[in-house]
């Protein structure tokens, strides 16, 4: 079994055994993390690009763990440091890069689709880390990976998706991810940040966080952006925590076992009160650790494609 | 290789069949054309002649179509089109005459502009009638000096691009053009509603994400303008209609008697949201590809009359904007050399439209709503022809356009039917792309 393309632009379309493939080795990777000299020489020799077009702390620290933990080298730039600032396009980065030998490229770019832009004018391997409000498919992947472990399963899991699904990347990716893996997934917030047809995207919607609340077991919980407000899409962070945000008092009152993720960073006391993100409900930090081990994995699944392993993945 | 166009006042033209519904002409004849003129019309027209003699076999000679929205980059990018290369891709689609957006830069919003690029086009096959700017710098606040634009050549006003936002902007416009019965073209939109989209609300924009156009901001703008329309009395052309619902609303608006006339373009036919999955730029325009069921419904209000015209948006923009991510590239495909090959093949060929409703849409109505004398194919009016070959097979090669740009989503498309030349102010282009293969000169 092998990935079928050498890019990871996004979930949609992509099959159960591909996500399945990508968990599995991410599972077998993880415990690499925990060793007193937590590194393997799998991407030895290995160049990879992490392209940074949008201000990000998490998933590049995460990425860029996940490369000098395979030994690859890497280069790194975010916005601000580099020819961006001169007014180079994207495709003239990626024909430089193309030029230096790069064997891979992590992007994360404003624009929708620009994952897809350099995939089309790039030999390397294209990561999509985040293309504008389209697909995070790491980000969805490592959610996936983190509900299998605390249940074993994703098939049949309920998953509720709480806030922006509209501008939000995370959402995207993980409503097709959760749904090819056979999670019945329900989003959640309020209806100017629902999009318009979103029963295209072949979910339920639940009116209301306690529908929500008490529908599901699993929650994803997404960063609320004060620019939203600033748009007029909500009148305020005060209102928007009164209707969706997973307070004490309504974690308090649940009677059943649930999991709290949020991809990050966290605005505590707006969509999610402290209580609840230290919670031992939470598994947001596993979310942490797992999302080196699965850039690990898709970076090993990528770029080993096509050639003969060299050697295992757990070294 | 013959320079395009070429010089020839006086030829034989032997078609396969001459076609002109307005005076009931569809034969077989061969068409002597003196001075620029028909001279005359008939299977013997050529009797005695012993001049040039052009062998058009299999086609039809319709007249000369006219394309009443296009875009020339002259002045400002003359990159991406000059007024020069508009005309040759304009005859190249089969366009005999076309009228020219003002949003160049500067825009053509005083006479002088106006006089510019009628003298960069005196000598072209293709003539080349400016529309003039609403308001002064396309700012949509003070009128342009509408009669003088007008005797200086302008025949029509638009702000094309944009829409006129204040209403009592666009009323006073209505209102004056009134003097002069002249149409005002109008780019419907509510910006507010658009703002920051980028593709058709829909059900492809909540998939990929992507901040949508919704419908309703064009069908916003549509009712604000039929209603300053029939208020003012004046007249109004509404450009690019994409959507179901401003079809329904400019019927019913003309039911009523209201003055208004419209266009959609090949591209809203065609080609729905779901190719913006592809991230291509060139399916990036405003308004945006809407979904099955608007096309559809353009293609009803094409055959029942609401839409009177057919026009291609022609919108040149240079690789170096254009090839780019898709949320960066600009608004805008060009369609002056796939429009009449799209519709015979998606039209006429596959039932959807009669030959003569597509000259009508292409050739008649453009003329009469702006005003231009009509192009008769009869003995004594000028020769102003269109050749059609209507079962050549061709495949679309944007690398073979005379437009300077190359943004057309339609590269590499395999249509049926071509325009294998034109004739027009006493010159003649044939196709090179379509030479021996039902057009060649002795």
């Amino acid at each position: 079994m092998e990935l079928r393309t050498r890019h990871l632009l996004g979930l949609e379309g992509m099959k159960k055994e591909e996500i399945l493939l990508i968990l599995d080795t991410a599972d077998s990777l993880k415990p690499i993390l925990d060793r007193p000299i937590p590194k393997v020489p799998t991407l030895r020799g290995k160049t990879i690009a992490n392209l940074f077009y949008e201000p990000s702390t998490r998933t590049r620290f995460s990425f860029e763990l996940a490369e000098k933990r395979l030994s690859a080298d890497t280069i790194s730039f975010s916005t601000g440091s580099s020819s961006v600032m001169k007014g180079e396009t994207l495709k003239d980065t990626a024909k430089n890069l193309a030029a230096m030998k790069v064997d891979a490229v992590v992007i994360r770019h404003s624009s929708v689709g620009a994952a897809h832009f350099l995939a089309n004018c790039l030999d390397a391997c294209v990561i999509n880390a985040g293309d504008g409000t389209h697909e995070h498919p790491t980000q969805a992947l490592l959610d996936m990976m983190t509900i299998r472990e605390k249940y074993g399963t994703l098939e049949g899991r309920k998953v509720a998706i709480i806030g922006d699904i509209a501008h939000s990347r995370v959402a995207r990716s993980n409503i097709h991810g959760l749904k090819t893996m056979g999670a019945e997934v329900g989003v959640c917030g309020p209806t100017t940040l629902l999009p318009m047809y979103i029963e295209a995207l072949g979910i339920q919607v639940y009116p209301r966080i306690e529908d929500a609340l008490e529908d599901a077991e699993v929650f994803i919980i997404l960063r609320i952006q004060l620019e939203r407000q600033k748009k007029g899409l909500f009148p305020s962070l005060r209102e928007y925590r009164a209707l969706f945000g997973m307070t004490k008092e309504r974690f308090r009152a649940l009677k059943k076992d649930i999991t709290i993720l949020h991809p990050g960073p966290i605005n505590r006391g707006i969509e999610i009160d402290s209580e609840v993100a230290d919670s031992s409900k939470s598994v947001i930090l596993d979310q942490v650790k797992n999302g080196v081990a699965v850039r690990m994995a898709v970076l090993y699944l990528l770029m080993s494609k096509g050639q003969k392993m060299e050697r295992k993945g757990d070294g | 290789m013959d320079k395009f166009p070429i010089e020839k006042g006086t030829l034989l033209l032997r078609p396969g069949r001459v076609f002109d519904p307005r005076v009931n002409l569809d034969r077989v004849a061969d068409l002597l054309i003196v001075d620029g003129k028909i001279a005359k019309i008939g299977p013997k027209a050529g009797e005695g002649f012993e001049g040039e003699v052009v062998n058009l076999p299999g086609a039809v000679i319709v007249p000369g179509f006219f394309d009443m929205h296009v875009h020339l980059r002259e002045p400002g990018r003359e990159d991406e089109e000059t007024i020069e290369s508009g005309c040759l891709s304009a005859a190249a689609g089969g366009f005999t005459e076309i009228a020219c957006m003002p949003n160049t830069q500067p825009p053509i919003d005083e006479r002088s502009r106006v006089e510019f690029v009628l003298d960069r086009a005196k000598n072209q096959l293709v003539t080349v009638h400016p529309i003039a700017a609403v308001t002064k710098g396309q700012q949509g606040e003070e009128l342009t000096e509408m009669a003088d634009l007008i005797e200086a050549g302008a025949v029509a006003f638009s702000d094309d691009g944009r829409p006129i936002d204040r209403a009592v902007v666009l009323r006073r416009a209505l209102e004056y053009l009134k003097m002069f019965c002249r149409p005002l073209i109008s780019h419907c939109e509510d910006l507010s509603l658009s703002e920051g989209g980028m593709m058709n609300e829909g059900v492809v924009s909540a998939v990929l994400g992507f901040q949508g156009i919704p419908p309703l901001s064009e069908e916003s703008g549509v009712v604000r303008d039929l209603l300053i329309t029939e208020y003012t009395g004046g007249v109004i052309h509404i450009a690019h209609v994409s959507t179901a619902r401003a079809v329904r609303w400019i019927r019913e608006a003309k039911a009523r008697g209201v003055k208004v006339t419209a266009e959609t373009c090949p591209h809203y036919l065609v080609l729905t949201e779901e190719a913006v999955r592809s991230f291509d730029p060139n399916t990036k325009m405003n308004p945006p590809l809407r979904t099955e069921s608007d096309s559809k419904a353009l293609w009803e209000a094409l055959n029942d009359g609401t839409l009177d015209v057919l026009a291609t948006d022609h919108a040149p923009h240079s690789d170096e904007e254009k090839d780019m991510e898709f949320q960066s590239a600009p608004f805008g495909i060009i369609g002056l050399e796939t429009a009449v090959g799209i519709l015979l093949t998606y039209g006429v060929h596959q039932g959807r439209m009669k030959l003569n409703e597509l000259v009508y849409r292409m050739a008649i109505a453009p003329r009469k709503i702006l005003g231009i004398p009509e192009n008769l194919i009869q003995e004594g009016a000028k020769a102003n022809l269109t050749f059609l070959q209507l079962d050549l097979e061709w495949q679309v090669d944007k690398n073979r356009f005379f437009s300077k740009s190359r943004n057309t989503p339609f590269h590499d498309w395999k249509l049926k039917g071509a325009p294998i030349g034109v004739y027009n102010n006493k010159k003649l282009f044939l196709h090179p792309m379509f030479l021996n293969k039902g057009g060649n000169r002795h």
